[in-house]
């Protein structure tokens, strides 16, 4: 099973084997401070000099600046909107990724290997391509004559294509190495299939099903490409915080969009907290 | 029995009904858009020189990222695992900090080059004085994908190295190979599918990458346009089956990418 997801978190729900950490270094092509310098350069470099810039180009006009931009009226609305799209996606994925996954690892059928392979589509194509392909079967030219663009429901849409694979592909292995026996002990007991999902299936299955759906959310927060052309970006209605800070961007007020930008930075390090927290929960049995 | 062959059905149908509404209906209705006015349009439209030159930066702007992460991507994969960064107290900071790509707005990213690298950024002034420009050029997207890219080769690497442990190379380092034989003839056989997955990742990333590179491209015709970039250009200018021959072209390197990942997936080594 090729899991774009998982890997993603391959981390999560994985037992931390006792690392052999020996004095040696052996394997290491270079000298270890080397590398050390090296690694902390690059992504001090690439990652935290420009995000520091972010930061510190909001607050440029001091708190009262950086207040002023993300309280205006269209960076609230902009904000509000994306945190309650992201966390419908979420919720929406949390039901039916698991519901998907429970139909790929229990269930059997024609062309389930097929199905199993098309559900990291979302990841590998690119996400302009995925508005545009929506748009074009739920666009105004559909030939079903359903047209949802520059809806908010058109955010939804695009949202839940882009993060679709993220509960399934965390869900499904979890599913795989849960034990069978569990259950059918409860069966022997007396325990109805609702029962036994409630009781025995759901609380092996909830660190999975949350941690795909933290990063279901986090991306949807994030999401731009495949909303640029989709959502028609109307102000108060359909523009998302990305496409916003885009358009501050645009007309080059650059200390708005780094405002707004702080607060989607501040939600994305929110959220890998909350995984590292669900990650602990998770493994919590293992350790 | 009869309930439960009535839900597995039910639940197959809730699935199948889901992927196929949001999946592979728009999909295969899209293929079959682009594909209507014949192959030989599709091709034409890929083949306009504004088509071509987008291939090739998109090509050079993957061909130089993708590389670079991959070399910084073991190299931090083997420090976090085995090295020094593993066993230093700094490691949930180094680790949070290479989880952050996946995280942030693209669009952030894109306005975090640009107050860095910019006309009013940090190094404004002093690249203006060199004369060197990395917003609305290459270097820019450059940067922009490697930044989008970075964590996927060391996290698809990581477990790989947690799982083989080490001592092969600690044999090794007795029989008295050098730290680079040993790396070079141990290390990399056995992680060689972890890095190939990690790659494959990072390329279809870096090859469909829009929010970040629209940002600092500049959208310059002929020169800053990658692919991703020209479907976005030819929609907006209503050519409609024009975006739909890029975005074939694209959709034809994603279904390689699914290819390619079902082929070299690392966990069917064990």
């Amino acid at each position: 099973m090729s899991t774009l997801a998982t890997s993603a978190l391959g981390r999560l729900g994985r037992v931390r084997r006792a690392r052999a950490a020996s004095p040696a270094l052996t394997g290491d092509p270079i000298p270890p401070r080397l590398a050390v310098g090296t690694i902390v350069l690059w992504l001090g470099l690439v990652v935290l000099l420009p995000l520091a810039a972010v930061a510190t180009r909001s607050f440029d006009d001091g708190l009262a600046g950086f207040w002023a931009s993300v309280s205006s009226r269209q960076a609230v609305d902009a904000l509000r909107f994306t945190l309650l799209v992201s966390l419908l996606v979420a919720a929406i994925q949390a039901v039916m990724g698991t519901v998907v996954a429970w139909v790929l690892v229990r269930d059997s059928f024609r062309g389930k290997a097929f199905v199993n392979t098309i559900i990291d589509l979302p990841f590998a194509l690119p996400t302009i391509v995925a508005g545009l392909t929506l748009l074009a079967l739920y666009g105004p030219r559909s030939p079903i004559g359903v047209n949802v663009s520059f809806t908010q429901a058109s955010v939804a849409l695009a949202l839940l294509f882009v993060t679709l694979p993220f509960v399934v592909r965390s869900v499904q292995p979890v599913l795989i190495e849960l034990d069978r026996e569990m259950e059918q002990a409860a069966a022997s007991l007396g325990a109805g299939p609702a029962t036994i999902f409630r009781r025995i299936v759901l609380p092996n299955l909830a660190p999975a099903v949350l941690s795909g759906a933290a990063l279901a959310f986090a991306r949807a927060v994030g999401e731009f490409g495949s909303l640029i052309l989709i959502s028609g970006n109307i102000p108060f209605q359909t523009q998302v915080a990305s496409v916003f800070v885009f358009k501050q961007l645009e007309s080059d007020n650059l200390r708005g969009a780094s405002a707004v930008s702080v607060v989607l930075l501040a939600l994305s390090l929110l959220v890998l907290l909350g995984l590292r927290l669900l990650e602990r929960w998770g493994t919590r049995h293992a350790r | 029995m009869r309930a439960e062959t009535l839900t597995r059905i039910g639940l197959r149908t809730i699935a199948l009904g889901y992927l196929g509404l949001l999946l592979a209906f728009p999909v295969g209705y899209i293929l079959y858009e682009t594909f209507a006015p014949g192959v030989g349009a599709v091709w034409d439209s890929v083949t306009t020189p504004a088509a071509i030159s987008a291939f090739w930066l998109t090509l050079t702007v993957t061909a130089i990222a993708v590389p670079l992460n991959t070399v910084l991507g073991v190299l931090t994969a083997l420090s976090l695992v085995r090295g020094r960064l593993g066993r230093s107290r700094a490691r949930p900071l180094i680790e949070a900090v290479l989880d952050l790509p996946f995280a942030v707005s693209p669009v952030v990213v894109g306005l975090a080059l640009v107050l860095v690298y910019g006309r009013t950024g940090w190094f404004g002034d002093e690249l203006a004085t060199a004369g060197i420009q990395v917003i609305f050029s290459l270097p820019g997207m450059v940067i922009a994908t490697v930044f989008v890219c970075l964590p996927f080769v060391a996290r698809e690497v990581m477990p790989v190295l947690r799982e083989i442990g080490d001592e092969q190379e600690q044999a090794a380092a007795t029989l008295g190979a050098t730290r680079w034989q040993a790396f070079r003839r141990i290390t990399v056989p056995s992680i060689r599918w972890g890095i190939a997955y990690g790659v494959v990742l990072s390329t279809a990333r870096a090859v469909g990458e829009f929010g970040a590179v629209s940002v600092v491209s500049g959208k310059i015709g002929g020169e800053t346009i990658t692919l991703p970039l020209l479907v976005e250009q030819r929609y907006q200018n209503f050519d409609l089956a024009g975006a739909y021959a890029a975005s074939a072209l694209l959709a034809v390197l994603a279904l390689g990418t699914l290819l390619a990942l079902t082929l070299v997936n690392p966990r069917k080594d064990h």
